[in-house]
């Protein structure tokens, strides 16, 4: 864990790189959610941008195809004044052969400020940050199967305006956790905050080894799974993992795993649920529940734009109090 | 030339040696131990007074990048970091490109030994033609060109029928096949030991049964076809109980571990550490300790260095886009020392496990110092303490998991052939 923090922290213990969720201090998913309180807001206001990046370059660093992180990602950027470069490299300098590292020093000498990046990869994000010049930021948009940190925390924050408080709340993850970058980071989060009872439910196949080390219980039954809960956090079941012999049809899937009214009855009765999206209807979750008043889903996609806010902020150091000690005081 | 090594402990469990006397080398050839013949008149004499006078390593298996690779290292550079390892054999799989299946890349391969003249090479053939699992190889050619085995190396015969009928042809052909037991279906595109790390990380999995399952179906097909088999690499502790299994029911079958395995677990791996990409995978602590009971048991026969020399852009990547792969000739010795430090192992088993048990599985006469055998022969200053940096290798490849690490134990000596062709002294 302690590799997380060393890379994740500047020596002063503030947010450098957006990493992982995993091994960051409880103070500081905290004050990430307080900063997107606050920058919630300014999406409803007349003039949608607030001054704090401004003269900054970000760079939308994506090796793998994304609608809503990319979206969202850009529109946070540019309400925060700076200045946006899209770059969709899933089918471009890769594949003229160009390594990663080239393709990253090439956008350094354009002398950037922060990069955003997806990768298939699992560990790219960290690989990026270990390699970038000193001054460069890096968040990370989703790393293969390893962190998708903001999505986590957009969760965390939805989870907060809805319950409050963490420490009482039980929360069932569900679907192909194996897969899952969302889920990994859901965990960690959920556990930093004080989350006791988190429960990942899906058949074996999904359900990767050793997943309990994290504080988990494991459940292959659904009923079982969200009896009580406060929330529920649907994954999506991806269409390759059918061909992988990890399910054997959708339609057995749903069945099994798909949350329809019916089954939502033993969760709590004021039971939220959640969905990463692109949501499958009718795989993974029935219409009637994904369009229903227990749905949060779409407030998720509006609150990622304040949680990408807050990061963005903070890891430029422009936000004050972005510390752990708060009597720290920045020069911005 | 008569060389005369004095005072050393001398350490040749071939013989059952453990004591301090003269080591006599003439014309190539251990003429005479523990005692100096009459009339002998060294051109050249060594005091090895504090150290050891051993057998010279042979080593299992180690990748010199050539043919194919030779921007990341050459016969000539790995020769140079061999004999300052005290390796004066090493045997290499058939994975180069061109792959070892004729007879012209085992005459190439012999060319650039013999002439960088610092270590014996001996080429592993391929065991099917190009690696592909499809036919059989020529291996009547490649032995008569000078393989010592044939392989398929890390490439997977997935039709059980073919393997079998490999192995039917290699023992027709006296051959020994080396396998590395790995269920290529099982093993599916996993970067890293399936657990609780490979979870944490995200990087995808090898389970266990990739090994396991793999050992299952090659003992089967070794008892039916009486092949001489030696399993290569082992990495977990079940995998140790079923070859030990294999032995106590008296199938033709030996086996090794890599140095880096009975060193590091999936726990290195933490922090995306491309150095500890290996395959098989580092895995659980349980598997480690398993392999250091099957080193001591007698199960695990050899430790090699499994060395792969890479350059920095194969390992400057995220994790699963490295190549796998370590840079260890250089910490062979000093680790196996290690073991001799912590308890685990005597200098002469030490030498049985790097030099007298590998020339067994290879069918040959070296390994000891017998009187009348060629002077393969190094010195140690055991105690010598060092750090492994890499500034200080020899190797071209930079990729070892045990940079900075303190060692003890250093080759002062390496003669192959009775040829001085490593002094660390002068340095």
């Amino acid at each position: 864990m302690t590799v997380y923090n060393t890379i994740q922290l500047d020596e002063n213990g503030r947010l450098k790189h957006f990493l992982t969720t995993e091994g960051l201090g409880r103070e500081l998913l905290v004050e990430i959610l307080d900063h997107a309180e606050s920058f919630a807001g300014v999406g409803s206001r007349a003039v949608k941008k607030v001054p704090l990046l401004r003269g900054k370059t970000i760079v939308n660093l994506f090796f793998e195809p994304s609608t809503r992180t990319s979206t969202t990602f850009d529109l946070a950027a540019k309400r925060l004044s700076a200045d946006v470069l899209n770059l969709n490299l899933a089918a471009s300098s890769t594949s003229k052969g160009e390594s990663l590292l080239d393709t990253l020093h090439t956008l350094e000498a354009m002398h950037c400020d922060m990069f955003i990046v997806r990768h298939s990869s699992s560990g790219a994000a960290h690989f990026i940050a270990r390699n970038v010049a000193p001054h460069i930021s890096v968040i990370n948009g989703g790393d293969g199967q390893h962190a998708h940190p903001t999505q986590a925390m957009l969760d965390m924050y939805t989870i907060r305006k809805h319950k409050q408080r963490f420490d009482t709340l039980r929360v069932a993850i569900v679907g192909d956790v194996l897969h899952s970058r969302v889920a990994r980071s859901d965990i960690h989060a959920l556990k930093t905050l004080g989350v006791n009872d988190v429960r990942v439910i899906g058949p074996k196949t999904l359900i990767p080894a050793g997943i309990e080390s994290l504080g988990v219980e494991v459940y292959d039954n659904l009923q079982n799974g969200i009896t009580g809960v406060d929330v529920i956090i649907m994954l999506r079941l991806q269409k390759e993992r059918m061909i992988s012999a990890s399910i054997p049809s959708e339609h057995e899937y749903f069945g099994r795993y798909g949350l329809t009214e019916e089954k939502l009855e033993v969760a709590k009765s004021d039971a939220i649920v959640m969905h990463p999206g692109p949501i499958n209807r009718g795989i993974e979750i029935d219409s009637k529940v994904a369009d229903s008043d227990r749905s949060v889903i779409l407030q998720q996609v509006s609150h990622g734009i304040a949680i990408r806010m807050a990061v963005m902020a903070m890891a430029m150091g422009s936000l004050s109090g972005n510390t752990v000690k708060p009597d720290e005081d920045t020069d911005k | 030339m008569k060389i005369q090594i004095n005072n050393g402990r001398v350490i040749d469990p071939a013989n059952i040696i453990d004591e301090a006397g003269p080591v006599c080398i003439e014309d190539g050839v251990i003429v005479s131990v523990m005692r100096i013949p009459k009339g002998f008149k060294p051109d050249q004499v060594i005091d090895a007074r504090g150290r050891w006078v051993c057998p010279g390593i042979i080593d299992l298996s180690a990748r010199f990048g050539e043919p194919g690779d030779e921007s990341k290292a050459t016969i000539a550079s790995e020769a140079a970091a061999a004999a300052s390892a005290g390796v004066t054999t090493v045997c290499c799989p058939p994975d180069t490109s061109p792959v070892i299946d004729t007879p012209a890349v085992v005459e190439l391969i012999h060319q650039r030994a013999t002439k960088s003249n610092k270590v014996r090479i001996y080429p592993i053939g391929a065991l099917t033609q190009g690696l592909k699992g499809e036919r059989l190889s020529e291996m009547y050619a490649l032995r008569q060109a000078g393989c010592i085995g044939v392989s398929n190396a890390n490439h997977p015969v997935i039709n059980n029928e073919i393997l079998r009928r490999t192995f039917e042809y290699a023992a027709s052909t006296d051959l020994i096949v080396f396998i590395h037991p790995e269920d290529h279906h099982l093993r599916n595109h996993g970067v890293v030991n399936e657990g609780a790390i490979s979870t944490r990380l995200g990087l995808p999995p090898i389970p266990e049964t990739a090994e396991t399952v793999a050992i299952s179906t090659a003992l089967l097909l070794i008892e039916q076809t009486g092949v001489k088999a030696h399993f290569c690499r082992l990495s977990t502790a079940k995998g140790v109980e079923m070859i030990a299994r294999a032995k106590r029911v008296g199938l033709p079958v030996s086996a090794d571990a890599g140095i880096c395995h009975l060193y590091l677990t999936e726990q290195d791996v933490d922090g995306y550490n491309a150095n500890c990409h290996i395959i098989p995978p580092l895995r659980r602590m349980e598997d480690r300790e398993g392999l250091l009971q099957g080193l001591l048991a007698g199960t695990i026969d050899a430790v090699c260095s499994d060395h792969q020399p890479h350059n920095d852009d194969a390992k400057t990547a995220p994790f699963s886009l490295t190549r796998p792969g370590a840079s260890t000739l250089e910490a062979l010795l000093p680790l196996m020392l290690d073991l001799v430090d912590k308890d685990l192992l005597t200098p002469m088993q030490v030498f049985e496990k790097l030099a007298v048990n590998p020339a067994k599985i290879l069918g040959l006469e070296s390994g000891s110092l017998t009187a009348g055998s060629i002077a393969d022969v190094i010195v140690v200053d055991p105690e010598l303490s060092w750090t492994l940096t890499t500034s200080q290798m020899l190797s071209a490849g930079k990729n070892t998991p045990f940079i900075n690490w303190e060692l003890s134990g250093k080759v002062t000596h390496t003669f192959l052939n009775g040829q001085l062709v490593y002094n660390g002294t002068s340095s």
